[in-house]
C-alpha cells in the first residue's frame, strides 16, 4: 500500500543536511521506508548534498594526508563483498526499521503501558532530549488520548487508521501537525490504531524548585 | 587526469569508487581521496576546525570499507560520499543518533522497477543540480547552505538573518523545489 499523506519538503531536507535530531529521524526515517515517493524525494535531497560538496572550497590537507590513509588500509581487513543475507522468510514484519531496533523486535513485541480507556503507549528511549517519541495503540473507534505537546507532533500510522477531521491516515501516512492547531484524532471503527508519535519535548525550566512541581502541576 | 568537463567528473569518480568495490582497487582510492578528501575537510571545519582533518580521514575510511554496497543505478559517487561524511559527523559531533532506513529490510514498501536508462539520468541529473543551484537566487541558496554545510536548524538560521522562521522555510522549499523542477524536467529529455 502506497501511502497519500507525506513528509514535508522542509522536513526532507532538514533529514539530508542532518540538522534533524534523533526523536525527528526515527519518524522520517520509517516513513522512507514505507513511502518510495518520498524515498525518491530523499534522493534528490542527498543529490542536493553530493552537489554542495562537489562546489565547497576545498581545504588543503596535510602533508602526509594520503601516506596516513594508505597505511590504514593496509591494517584494514578487505571490505565485504556480500550484502548482509535477508531476513529469513518469517513473514513481511509490520515495524519498519529503524523501529524495529527501538522496539527491540516487531509489532508483537512492544511493551505497551495502559494509559486507560484501552489506549496504552510505550516510550522509546532516545539520546534526543528535545523530543519525546512514542508508540500509541488507540482502540478501533476511540479518539488518541490527550497528551499534551506545544510544538510540532509528528505522526506515523504503523498499522489500522485514524480520521482526522475529513482527512483518513492510513499505514505509512504521516501527520506533520503544528502545537497550535486543535485536532482530535480518533481511530477508524475496523480495528485499532497502532502509531509512533513524536512530539517535542515538554518544557524544561532552568530552575530546579520550577523542574521539582512541574510534574504537580502538569505543565 | 580527470577531465575539466564536469559530467566527465561525475562519470570518473563514480567508476573509480565502482572500481573500489569491486576489486578494492588503492590507486582508485587514491583518486577519490585526492578529489574528496580536501572538500571533506572543508565541510568538516564547517563545524569542527580541530577535527576536520581526522574527520576526513575517517570518511574516507568508511568509504574504503563499504564502497562494495555503492549502487550506480541510485547516485553519483558525490551524493553518497555526501551521505557518509554526513552521518560521521553527526556521530562525531552529536551526542543523540541519526535513525536510517535499511535498504535490506523486508518491510520496505518497494518502489516499481528503475527503468534501465535512468541510470545515464542520474549521471546527468548531478550536472543539472549543480547548475540550477548556480542559477538560485542568493537567498535562496544562502538558507540551503548555512543548513548543508554549518549544519544549522531552521530556527537557528532564522535567528542568525534575523528572519522570521516561516521566511526561512519557505525559501528552503522554493530553493529546493527549483532544484527539483530542473532535474524532473531535465531528466524527461532525450
Amino acid at each position: 500500500m502506497i501511502p497519500q499523506h507525506h513528509l514535508s519538503e522542509d522536513l526532507l531536507l532538514a533529514y539530508a543536511a542532518g540538522t534533524l535530531s534523533e526523536g525527528w529521524t526515527i519518524a522520517v526515517a520509517s516513513h522512507l521506508a514505507l513511502c518510495p515517493q518520498c524515498r525518491a524525494q530523499s534522493a534528490q535531497a542527498d543529490m542536493l548534498g553530493g552537489a554542495m560538496l562537489d562546489t565547497i572550497a576545498p581545504e588543503p590537507l596535510a602533508n602526509d594526508a594520503w601516506a596516513a590513509m594508505r597505511a590504514r588500509l593496509d591494517t584494514e581487513t578487505p571490505p565485504a563483498k556480500t550484502k548482509p543475507a535477508k531476513a529469513m522468510a518469517s513473514g513481511k514484519p509490520v515495524l519498519p526499521m529503524p523501529l524495529r531496533a527501538y522496539v527491540g523486535g516487531d509489532i508483537d513485541t512492544i511493551h505497551w503501558r495502559a494509559l486507560g480507556r484501552g489506549a496504552a503507549q510505550m516510550m522509546l528511549p532516545t539520546a534526543d532530549p528535545t523530543t519525546q517519541v512514542r508508540l500509541l495503540r488507540i482502540p478501533a473507534g476511540k479518539p488518541v488520548p490527550e497528551h499534551s505537546h506545544g510544538g510540532r507532533e509528528l505522526t506515523l500510522v504503523l498499522s489500522g487508521s485514524f480520521r482526522d477531521g475529513e482527512m483518513v491516515f492510513g499505514p505509512g501516512d504521516i501527520e506533520d501537525a503544528d502545537g497550535s492547531i486543535l485536532h482530535t484524532p480518533t481511530a477508524t471503527p475496523e480495528a485499532d490504531c497502532i502509531c509512533l508519535a513524536v512530539t517535542d519535548a515538554p518544557l524544561r525550566f532552568s530552575s530546579w524548585l520550577v523542574r521539582l512541581i512541574q510534574p504537580i502541576l502538569k505543565i | 587526469m580527470p577531465g575539466e568537463d564536469s559530467d566527465n567528473v561525475d562519470d570518473q569518480m563514480t567508476l573509480l569508487l565502482l572500481q573500489v568495490g569491486r576489486a578494492q582497487d588503492v590507486e582508485a582510492f587514491e583518486a577519490l581521496f585526492r578529489h574528496f578528501g580536501p572538500r571533506i575537510k572543508s565541510y568538516m571545519a564547517k563545524v569542527d576546525r580541530n577535527r576536520a582533518e581526522e574527520l576526513m580521514q575517517e570518511t574516507m575510511m568508511s568509504v574504503w570499507r563499504k564502497a562494495s554496497l555503492f549502487d550506480a543505478t541510485r547516485g553519483v559517487a558525490a551524493s553518497w560520499i555526501f551521505t557518509i561524511a554526513r552521518n560521521h559527523r553527526i556521530d562525531a559531533l552529536r551526542r543523540d543518533r541519526r535513525a536510517e532506513i535499511d535498504p535490506d529490510d523486508p518491510a520496505l514498501v518497494p518502489e516499481t522497477p528503475m527503468a534501465a536508462d535512468q541510470a545515464l539520468d542520474i549521471r546527468q541529473n548531478a550536472r543539472l543540480m549543480r547548475e540550477a543551484m548556480a542559477s538560485l537566487p542568493s537567498e535562496q541558496l544562502q538558507v540551503l547552505e548555512l543548513s548543508f554545510y554549518q549544519e544549522q536548524s531552521q530556527s537557528e538560521i532564522a535567528t542568525r538573518l534575523a528572519l522570521p522562521l516561516g521566511t526561512v522555510k519557505s525559501r528552503m522549499r522554493l530553493g529546493f523545489a527549483k532544484l527539483r523542477a530542473v532535474l524532473e524536467g531535465g531528466s524527461k529529455q532525450p
